[in-house]
C-alpha cells in the first residue's frame, strides 16, 4: 500500500567521514529529504535534521500543531510567542508558510500528503513494527501525533541509537513494548548502520566509519541480511 | 446584533461542578491562561477537561490539577507536565489518551453534529482495546465517538464585539474545532476591534459559535516566551 519514495544510497562524501558518529548519522539521513517533499520531523533528534539541510533545497516542513513551511529554530530574543513547533521549540516560517487548525493538520497526514516522516524509536521490529511512545510503568504520557505519522506518512524513516543506554539492541525480532504502528518502518538510521526493512527482512545498506559488519550483527537482536558487495561507509 | 462582551468573573461563574470543559491551546500558544486562572479562583470541582496537553508545571491546566479541580483529562499527551503524569500514575486523575489527530477529529465530529466516524488509526495498538470494531467494504476499522463539552475556553488574538475570531500563528490549533463542539463558548481576547474592522475572509471562527468575550486588559507573563530549552 505504501509507496516508498525513491532514495539513492550513494557513497559518503568526504565532509561526512571523520565527524562524530551522531553527526555522520544525521548528515547521512538528510539524503532522505529531497527537493519538493512535504516532510514531518519528529520531536528530538529528527528535528535537528533541519540544521543539516542544504539551504537551497526547497522542502515543506509540516508541524502537527498546524504549520506548513516551518523554518529554522529561533533564539528566545527573536521568538514569536505564538509560533512554536510540535516539540515546543520556537521556530520561524519560510515564505509560503501556512497556519491551520489541528483537524486540517492531521488531514494532511491521513490523506497521504506527507512524503516522509523521520521519527525516533525505542524499538523497531524486523517486520517494521515501531514502538516509540510508551514504556509501561516508566513513560506513558501519550502518543501525540505519533500513530498518525507512523501509519500514514508515505515513507517512515527511523533515526535512533543502535542500542539503548544499557547496551541492548533497539532492533528486535518482535517489539516488547506497546507499538505505535504495525509494519510501518521503511529504513533505520543508527550510529552504526543504515538498515532497510524489506519484505524479506532486514537488509544492511550502509555501515558507519570504523564499525565492522560483525559488530553490527552483534549489536542487532534480529536476523540481518548482508549484501555480497562492499557496503558504503558513512 | 448582540454584543457579547462580559467580565471574566461573570463569564466563568456559569461553569458548574461536574462540567466538561474544552480548553484551546497547544503548549502556550492558544491557551486561555486568564480564563483558567479565574476558574482556579472560583474553584469549581469534578471537572472533565479536554485539551491537547496539560501545559507545563505551574501553568494553565496544571493550576487546576494542583487545586484538585479535575477528575478526568482527555488529551493527546501530558509529557511536558510531570505533575499530571504523577497524578495519573497515582490514580488521582483519570486520563484518556487519544492520538492527536483523532482527538481533533472527535471534537470536530461533535461540532459538525455527527455521531462518530470510522478510522484505522491506532488499530494495531493498545489504544484500540476498548473501541468498537466494524468491517466496512472489507476493511477492519475502529469507531471513534464524538467529544462534546458544556464549555469551551479559548484565546483569540483579534475579535469583534459580535464574536468573530482570529487566532495568531500556531495559536489556532484546537480552538476553531472546540468553538463548534461546546454548548457555551467563552473567549478571552487580546484585541477587541470594532464591528467591520475584521476582514470577513480572514475570520477563523464565525460569530454564531461564540457566546461570551472577555477582553484581556494585559497579557501576563504566562503568555510570553518560555525561556527554557526543549
Amino acid at each position: 500500500m505504501k509507496k516508498p519514495a525513491s532514495n539513492q544510497l550513494s557513497l559518503a562524501t568526504t565532509p561526512i567521514l571523520g565527524q562524530p558518529p551522531r553527526e555522520r548519522m544525521l548528515l547521512t539521513a538528510t539524503r532522505e529529504i529531497e527537493e519538493g517533499m512535504t516532510v514531518n520531523l519528529g520531536i528530538g533528534l529528527p528535528t535537528r535534521l533541519v540544521n543539516y539541510l542544504d539551504p537551497g533545497l526547497s522542502v515543506c516542513l509540516h508541524s502537527e500543531n498546524g504549520i506548513t513551511g516551518v523554518g529554522p529554530g529561533l533564539d528566545f530574543d527573536q521568538a514569536d510567542r505564538n509560533l512554536i513547533d510540535a516539540g515546543g521549540a520556537y521556530v520561524s516560517t519560510l515564505p509560503g508558510a501556512a497556519f491551520f487548525d489541528s483537524a486540517v493538520s492531521f488531514a494532511i497526514v491521513r490523506a497521504g500528503r506527507l512524503d516522509l516522516t523521520v521519527l525516533g524509536a525505542f524499538e523497531v521490529a524486523m517486520n517494521g513494527d515501531l514502538a516509540n511512545w510508551m514504556v509501561p510503568g516508566v513513560f506513558a504520557a501519550g502518543v501525540g501525533g505519533g500513530m498518525e505519522l507512523a501509519q500514514k506518512a508515505r515513507r517512515v524513516v527511523i533515526l535512533m541509537t543502535h542500542r539503548d543506554r544499557r547496551g541492548k539492541s533497539k532492533i528486535v525480532r518482535e517489539c516488547s513494548l506497546p507499538i505505535t504502528a504495525a509494519a510501518c518502518v521503511h529504513r533505520i538510521y543508527t550510529d552504526m548502520a543504515v538498515i532497510d526493512v524489506a519484505e524479506q527482512g532486514l537488509i544492511l545498506r550502509m555501515i558507519a566509519e570504523g564499525i565492522t559488519v560483525d559488530e553490527v550483527i552483534e549489536a542487532t537482536a534480529a536476523p540481518l541480511q548482508i549484501p555480497d558487495k562492499s557496503l558504503p561507509i558513512f | 446584533m448582540r454584543v457579547k462582551t462580559d467580565t471574566i468573573e461573570s463569564a466563568i461563574v456559569k461553569i458548574s461542578d461536574g462540567d466538561t470543559i474544552m480548553v484551546g491551546g497547544f503548549g502556550v500558544p492558544g491557551t486561555p491562561f486568564c480564563l483558567l486562572d479565574e476558574l482556579v479562583r472560583q474553584g469549581q470541582k469534578h471537572l472533565t477537561l479536554i485539551k491537547n496537553d496539560a501545559n507545563e508545571v505551574g501553568m494553565g491546566v496544571d493550576r487546576l490539577l494542583q487545586n484538585g479541580q479535575i477528575d478526568k483529562l482527555v488529551v493527546s499527551h501530558i509529557g511536558l507536565n510531570a505533575n499530571a503524569t504523577k497524578l495519573m500514575n497515582e490514580g488521582r486523575v483519570s486520563v484518556e489518551l487519544c492520538p492527536q489527530g483523532i482527538l481533533a477529529e472527535r471534537i470536530r465530529c461533535a461540532g459538525a453534529g455527527l455521531f462518530g466516524f470510522l478510522t484505522d488509526i491506532g488499530i494495531d495498538t493498545i489504544l484500540a482495546k476498548d473501541k468498537l470494531r466494524m468491517e466496512v467494504d472489507g476493511r477492519n476499522l475502529l469507531l471513534e465517538k464524538p467529544l462534546k463539552a458544556d464549555f469551551a475556553l479559548l484565546h483569540a488574538y483579534n475579535a469583534d464585539p459580535l464574536g468573530n475570531l482570529v487566532y495568531a500563528a500556531a495559536a489556532q490549533n484546537f480552538s476553531p474545532l472546540m468553538a463548534m463542539a461546546a454548548n457555551k463558548v467563552i473567549v478571552e481576547v487580546e484585541h477587541l476591534l470594532a464591528s467591520g474592522d475584521l476582514q470577513p475572509e480572514t475570520i477563523h471562527t464565525p460569530s454564531p459559535f461564540v457566546d461570551v468575550l472577555v477582553k484581556l486588559p494585559v497579557l501576563t507573563a504566562q503568555y510570553g516566551i518560555l525561556r527554557h530549552g526543549r
